[in-house]
């Protein structure tokens, strides 16, 4: 083991583990934010709206991230005469766009899945009730339903949230540097390939644990109102 | 099938390997996910310890760089340590043994946890029940516990086989020419990275679609004779 070229890469995996985490928290807000409505229009009856909803969560679910990666990155190229018109090549053409583009597409599948799963767990009494004291549906979503599914979706959302911060190491692939990519610079230059590797290993261990530890807290968090209070009497 | 300016029959022979790369790394999985529940399930602090420390390092670093460690860290670790005994040989890794091991050393994590799952699924009065007639313990094992695991066991399973399919993709990075591969090379060579990525997604997402329906015929089949609630 050659402990100082692990001392020595340290700053620079810090950088790389910086861009990791600046890559998944704006894709997941961006994944978020599209999955609402992608798993609202899932749960429709109407066929025009689900089937679309269905066909894109088959797809991003279905397909390798690294060929939706390569889809866009690279695939644009064979597009860019039309991109250049409507003058989108300059966003395709960079790796960082393409990588949280990428990123936050593939999310938002996989996000309206679980928010779906968590729509049709709340109880249809709740649902009942609101209907019953006169709500409109814009209304109920946003005052039961939805409140009630991202409570369910929580724990399944702190799955794709690791998933997620886990797949970025793909975008090293096209040539970003996050934390993967850092690593594989310094393992090709160094010949200290295990002991690198290894080192970032473990910094991603420790960042994909204290996720899941965070994740927790917000869950006890929300479910206050489930928890028994103590009264302070004795029992 | 769609020729693609010659390079149609590239993308079938990907795909052979692809396949082939994801069946032996699903038994690899099996495997290990085998030992792993056992491990977890025993009286052993120090089998529990390592069943769970295996459990909790696969969770916490990505695949991508879990292959690059074995398929490049991993051989010069092995002849640093024969080194120092001086012992002094090259070794060299085959990308489709370092995919199948790594892929299958992955998965068996999330295997493990459903095979636990599993395991205590089935009802412990049936193992006492075997006990009881004087069943030796690996007979109860074969006739008891495991025809019954496999059932409880196989909707995991199925989710675990096509994670594990999309996973292979990944096994491209050291040059091994599975369907990623060989679409990245006919991509480059004819300049059309568009149409070929996509026939490759289409190609992955038929395999997720024929997997679905044949869990969904699998599970009714293991299901049958079972009453339903």
């Amino acid at each position: 083991m050659d402990y100082q070229i692990i001392i020595d890469s340290l700053p620079a995996m810090f950088d790389g583990l910086f861009l990791t985490i600046q890559i998944t928290a704006i894709s997941l807000a961006c994944g978020l934010a599209m999955a609402v409505p992608i798993a609202l229009l899932r749960v429709s009856k109407n066929p025009l709206l689900w089937m679309p909803a269905y066909a894109y969560i088959l797809f991003f679910r279905g397909t390798p991230l690294l060929v939706q990666l390569f889809l866009i990155y690279y695939g644009s190229g064979q597009f860019r005469e039309e991109l250049e018109s409507w003058s989108l090549w300059q966003f395709f053409r960079e790796a960082y766009f393409c990588a949280v583009f990428t990123l936050a597409l593939n999310t938002a599948g996989y996000t309206a899945e679980i928010l779906r799963g968590a729509i049709r767990a709340v109880p249809h009494g709740d649902i009942e009730a609101g209907m019953a004291c006169g709500m409109s549906k814009p209304l109920l979503f946003r005052r039961i339903i939805l409140p009630k599914a991202f409570r369910q979706a929580l724990q399944a959302y702190s799955n794709e949230v690791v998933y997620l911060f886990q797949a970025t190491s793909l975008v090293s692939i096209i040539s970003l540097m996050d934390l993967t990519g850092v690593a594989r610079v310094i393992a090709a230059r160094s010949f200290d390939i295990y002991e690198i590797y290894i080192t970032a290993g473990i910094l991603y261990l420790v960042v994909t644990y204290g996720i899941l530890y965070l994740f927790k807290k917000l869950e006890y968090r929300w479910s206050g109102h489930l928890r028994r209070h103590d009264t302070g009497s004795a029992p | 099938m769609l020729d693609l300016q010659g390079y149609g029959w590239m993308l079938g022979e990907g795909l052979q390997l692809t396949l082939m790369v994801g069946v032996c790394s699903l038994v690899v999985a099996i495997l290990m996910g085998l030992l792993g529940a056992w491990a977890k399930l025993s009286s052993s602090a120090v089998a529990r310890g390592a069943a769970t420390t295996y459990t909790t390092v696969i969770r916490g670093v990505p695949e991508l760089l879990l292959i690059l460690l074995v398929y490049y860290g991993a051989p010069t670790l092995i002849q640093h340590i024969l080194v120092s005994f001086g012992n002094d040989t090259l070794i060299d890794v085959n990308p489709f043994i370092a995919g199948i091991i790594t892929i299958g050393f992955i998965y068996g994590a999330f295997a493990t946890e459903v095979f636990r799952g599993a395991i205590l699924a089935v009802p412990k009065g049936q193992l006492e029940a075997a006990h009881a007639i004087g069943m030796p313990r690996l007979l109860v094992v074969r006739r008891v516990l495991m025809p019954q695991v496999w059932r409880f066991a196989l909707p995991g399973l199925g989710n675990v086989w096509m994670v594990l399919i999309k996973a292979t993709a990944l096994i491209s990075v050291i040059q091994l020419p599975e369907l990623m591969r060989n679409t990245d090379i006919a991509a480059r060579s004819t300049r059309l990275p568009f149409t070929f990525y996509f026939a490759a997604a289409l190609i992955y997402l038929s395999i997720t679609i024929i997997s679905m329906i044949a869990q969904q015929h699998l599970e009714k089949w293991s299901n049958r004779g079972i009453r339903s609630t």
